[in-house]
């Protein structure tokens, strides 16, 4: 089955390539597959401007979502935590939830680069908003699903609201809460190479190397950034898999 | 017998979303004795979860009171009370032994003691060589099993049990029917059972009380004279299952 995966790539890069070889794919359109490899290795060895190695663009790229992923998340499970458990904060909180969520993170660059400048910080923020509302939403839907024959049995069993809130509703919502760390993740890497594209140049970031790319109409190079950017996303939700698949075995 | 705990004029009733309100138990006098094996029988709906329920302080009776021998209130002192589910009411989350440690973990006492302790039920319960299983990997009677490890390992006053074996299939059902006997011979626990099969009742009980359909009240109180272990096939299970299916369909 792990064969029949990789079956169809091959046959559709090889399909290209032999498009482009017969000249029904013109360069300035869609480089061929052998083009797109060259410039994946221009990038890697010379770097785009030159001596800004792709390497360095991944990682700043990554260092931001990392930034803006990790206040979502630790901000988002506990609060989804609280409002699942209590219906007061709820209420009183969805009417934001419901205006702020609506807003694409893009939308915010302005007023960020305004309270932020730009730099990390306007990105991080960006991110944090990408993430933020499904990790929240996902929560509460999962404290939400929990059984509540077993916050009755714990606490016939002598627990405390502390112990309910730590010890049945937050393991309790974990799965879900996962879901939404995988699509918070998804949004957040998909928000940061668009914020890039806009906003937060620092002359490193997958977004701004594209950028970069189409100034010197260069598709192949652009190409070779989108890839890196697919392969990098796809990655990264694997080790969220990875971790679901350690951390939620008892399912 | 000393006596354990008493109901007196208990009743409940539930105020629906609309309609008038539904009266669930009326005017229940119960007295439970010291290490008694009292069920409580009746037809489906007449409220024998809802006066157990009422017991374990999940629920406050509309009137009437609920008292323990010592002065204790079961609303504020849920401690000294074991709940059952038919339901198992495991968290999926944690193992075997992370399950039947529960209520020492969250009464602070330390790992290796509870550790030990858990071991010990694990024992009692005659499970070993379970300990590190999850919940989905249980069959239905061992899952009951461990709830009822989880319950005893407090040290309850009481242990109230709600249909515990109604999804359980025959065989296992009289295997746990017999388990349980054991169970209270060896801790001398008080034991309040809720089923609504009479042969059930008849084996395990020394008292048996019947409640009518709804409002549940206290159709009558049946002794079951017979020792232990007791025998299906004999004449005198005979009389006494009639006796109570008697009181069981004239209500």
């Amino acid at each position: 089955m792990t064969r029949l995966k990789f079956c169809l790539p091959i046959l559709v890069v090889l399909l290209w390539q032999l498009l482009s070889m017969l000249g029904l794919l013109p360069y300035y359109r869609l480089p061929s597959p052998l083009e797109i490899a060259l410039g994946v290795k221009s990038l890697l060895t010379e770097g785009l401007p030159p001596g800004y190695l792709l390497y360095r663009h991944a990682l700043e790229s990554l260092f931001r979502v990392f930034c803006g992923f990790t206040i979502a998340a630790c901000l988002g499970f506990p609060l989804g935590i609280l409002m699942g458990w209590s219906e007061t904060l709820r209420t009183l909180l969805r009417p934001f939830i419901e205006v702020l969520r609506p807003i694409p993170p893009l939308a915010w660059i302005p007023i960020a680069i305004i309270w932020f400048g730009i730099g990390i910080e306007s990105a991080a923020f960006i991110i944090f908003l990408g993430a933020f509302f499904p990790i929240l939403l996902n929560t509460v839907s999962g404290v939400l699903t929990v059984d509540v024959r077993l916050v009755e049995a714990t606490k016939v069993l002598g627990a405390k609201e502390r112990h309910i809130l730590l010890k049945v509703l937050a393991p309790g919502s974990l799965p879900s809460m996962w879901t939404g760390l995988r699509i918070g993740l998804g949004i957040a890497w998909m928000t940061l190479v668009a914020a890039e594209f806009t906003g937060v140049k620092s002359g490193y970031g997958l977004g701004y190397l594209i950028m970069v790319a189409r100034d010197i109409q260069r598709p192949d190079l652009v190409i070779a950034g989108m890839m890196t950017i697919g392969i990098i996303g796809y990655g990264l939700d694997e080790l969220l898999r990875g971790g679901q698949r350690r951390l939620l075995k008892w399912l | 017998m000393e006596l354990l705990l008493r109901l007196t004029n208990v009743c409940k009733e539930f105020t629906p979303v609309e309609g008038e309100n539904v009266l669930a138990v009326q005017d229940v006098d119960l007295a439970v004795g010291e290490g008694e094996f009292l069920s409580i029988i009746g037809p489906s709906g007449c409220g024998k979860t809802t006066l157990l329920r009422i017991i374990a302080g999940l629920d406050r009776p509309s009137r009437g009171d609920v008292a323990f021998a010592n002065g204790q209130n079961s609303q504020d002192a849920t401690p000294t009370i074991g709940l059952v589910f038919q339901e198992f009411a495991l968290l999926p989350w944690r193992t075997v032994l992370g399950n039947i440690e529960f209520g020492l973990e969250i009464r602070g006492v330390k790992k290796g003691t509870r550790r030990d302790k858990a071991l010990e039920y694990l024992k009692i319960i005659e499970l070993e060589g379970f300990e590190n299983k999850y919940p989905k990997e249980l069959s239905g009677g061992m899952k009951q099993r461990v709830a009822i490890a989880r319950a005893l390992i407090c040290n309850p006053k009481i242990l109230l049990m709600d249909e515990p074996f109604a999804s359980l299939d025959a065989q296992t059902r009289f295997n746990m029917q017999k388990f349980l006997l054991r169970i209270w011979d060896k801790t001398h626990k008080t034991i309040l059972f809720v089923t609504h099969n009479v042969d059930e009742a008849v084996f395990l009980s020394q008292k048996i009380v019947v409640l009518s359909e709804r409002p549940g009240r206290i159709a009558a109180t049946i002794c079951i004279e017979m020792p232990y272990p007791r025998d299906v096939n004999e004449p005198d299970f005979a009389r006494f299952r009639k006796k109570v299916f008697e009181y069981v369909q004239t209500t």
